[in-house]
């Protein structure tokens, strides 16, 4: 049978797979109309620390994620609106976080793989119960995304001139760090924490150099960040090496292509 | 009705921010289609009298009224644009993503068809002349182009006032004397009122109806035949001012030179 369907953890892993891509690249791609990149990046880090203290107290990893992913984003909200896109500020609660995590894992010896796939990932271990969180959690995260997504996007482009109309961009900054909390929290045991920019940020920005339009740019986004997942499980299954070094590889892969197609057809226009 | 007539009616119109004044007490009847200057030195409040009126910033007044109606309505038919680029004016959206995402922007969730939405761009676009920037990237434009699309994206909703915050900065004199043009135009053409700050008085002055000045925490309204009056001018830039007239063009000349900038006065001097 094709890419090992009949087994149930790859069933599994491409169910968790599909919502996690989906969701990232549609995050994600506010994350870099918004350029808050950074925040993202240290969101998912909260999350590893969250997770290695839950497993050191003998609870799922998963409360530490939604735990450490949620406070920090109420936090960046409540500190004012232009934190999370200040480097320094953003670059000490990481610095902090991920000293933290290396105290639990200090202190939790025992099993050294759980906190490799905190940070690496592991799609092929995923049961069916994070399966069904993952998919739960992307579909929730999606459909509040979708009632957001037009003053998001008025918002991200020119929140002035969007606060000036009564859009309540305070409240939706809010909300926004809050879907994105989520989504690392469900892609971080996935994708891992280290590498949750390959689903995150990859496809929007390799989107972006192609395409010119928000809403088209968010769906070649989104088929990216699935096309790359899919391939990444598929070679992973096929030639072997972990998932996460696939995906990792192909969103770059991507992503420097597109780069290299933009930068060309930028050269013909100037000399045609 | 007595207030029919007046885009901006403001009686006791006050701002503090951070336990500073910015002004206070200012008695405005701005005549609706008219084009306003707005002047004064950095820190008089200019850019803060724009955001009041749009309720960004908390203002005390006995009585304000925009357009007839309560600041609360009336927001929805201001266009803001502001000083204060977004970072994706930078970035590689194009000029009618960048408008489209204003078109009804503050409402959630999806709604509004695709052609009206599109026509509604091709207007906006067609009224600053920039139709042919439809598929151009904002990065790539010249600041002159920029500014035309900031101004097409405040248009795409039609609005019946219009706050431009600093829109000469940063623009050679041509595309200063053209974007002038357009906004004398929607003042004649649409019946719009237009208030446009600006540092100096010379450009505007073949366009504008009324002045409001802002200086040491007041301001003044009045006709440009009021400001004309040297002692008026004198008192807003805190020197000996002069009008010349020459071949029926009339220019403001400072006697310390060229018209530059003062430095905002922070004692109670008299002022009316």
């Amino acid at each position: 049978m094709i890419l090992g369907l009949e087994y149930a953890f790859m069933r599994h892993a491409l169910a968790a797979g599909t919502a996690i891509s989906v969701v990232a690249a549609s995050v994600g791609y506010f994350v870099t109309l918004r350029r808050q990149a950074f925040a993202a990046h240290a969101l998912s880090h909260v999350g590893f620390t969250g997770a290695a203290g839950a497993i050191l107290l003998g609870l799922s990893p998963y409360l530490g994620l939604f735990a450490a992913t949620l406070l920090v984003a109420l936090g960046l909200a409540w500190s004012g609106r232009r934190l999370s896109e200040r480097d320094v500020g953003v670059g000490m609660l990481l610095m902090f976080s991920l000293g933290l995590g290396v105290l639990f894992l200090n202190l939790y010896t025992t099993n050294a793989t759980a906190a490799m796939n905190i940070l690496f990932g592991s799609i092929v271990a995923v049961t069916a119960g994070q399966a069904w969180l993952s998919v739960g959690v992307a579909a929730v995260v999606l459909l509040g995304l979708g009632l957001i997504v037009r003053p998001l996007l008025f918002m991200s482009l020119n929140e002035e001139a969007a606060a000036g109309r009564g859009v309540p961009v305070g409240l939706l900054h809010t909300v926004f760090l809050i879907l994105l909390a989520l989504t690392a929290a469900i892609a971080v045991p996935i994708i891992g924490a280290l590498l949750i920019f390959a689903l995150l940020v990859g496809p929007p920005a390799a989107a972006q150099a192609l395409n010119k339009g928000a809403y088209s740019g968010l769906v070649i986004a989104v088929a990216m960040g699935v096309l790359e997942t899919w391939g990444g499980i598929a070679c992973s299954y096929y030639i072997g090496y972990p998932a996460s070094t696939w995906i990792a590889t192909l969103s770059f892969v991507v992503y420097a292509s597109t780069k290299i197609i933009e930068r060309l057809s930028r050269g013909r226009s100037v000399v045609g | 009705m007595n207030n029919e007539g007046f885009a901006v009616e403001a009686d006791d119109l006050s701002c503090t921010l951070n336990g500073h004044q910015v002004f206070g007490h200012l008695q405005l009847q701005m005549p609706e289609g008219a084009l306003v200057g707005v002047f004064g030195p950095n820190g008089a409040g200019k850019t803060t009298l724009f955001r009041a009126l749009l309720g960004l910033v908390p203002a005390r007044f006995a009585q304000l009224r925009l357009l007839g109606t309560e600041l609360r309505t009336a927001r929805r038919q201001i266009g803001y644009v502001s000083q204060r680029e977004s970072a994706e004016t930078e970035g590689r959206l194009s000029a009618a993503t960048y408008v489209a995402a204003a078109w009804r922007g503050e409402r959630w969730g999806w709604s509004g068809s695709r052609a009206a939405r599109r026509q509604a761009v091709h207007d906006a676009l067609a009224q600053v002349g920039a139709v042919q920037l439809a598929g151009l990237s904002l990065g790539k434009m010249s600041g002159g182009q920029r500014q035309r699309v900031r101004i097409a994206q405040v248009l795409v909703n039609p609005p019946r006032m219009l706050l431009l915050d600093e829109p000469l900065n940063n623009l050679d004199p041509q595309s200063q004397q053209s974007l002038l043009q357009l906004a004398h135009r929607f003042c004649r053409e649409q019946g719009m009122t237009v208030l446009i700050n600006a540092h100096d008085i010379n450009p505007l002055l073949p366009y504008m109806d009324n002045v409001l000045y802002l200086a040491n925490g007041g301001g003044r309204f009045g006709s440009v035949d009021d400001l004309l009056h040297t002692p008026m001018l004198s008192e807003l830039y805190g020197a000996p001012v002069r009008v010349v007239e020459h071949d029926g063009m009339v220019s403001i000349r400072v006697d310390t030179g060229f018209v530059a900038e003062q430095h905002h006065h922070c004692g109670e001097h008299a002022h009316v």
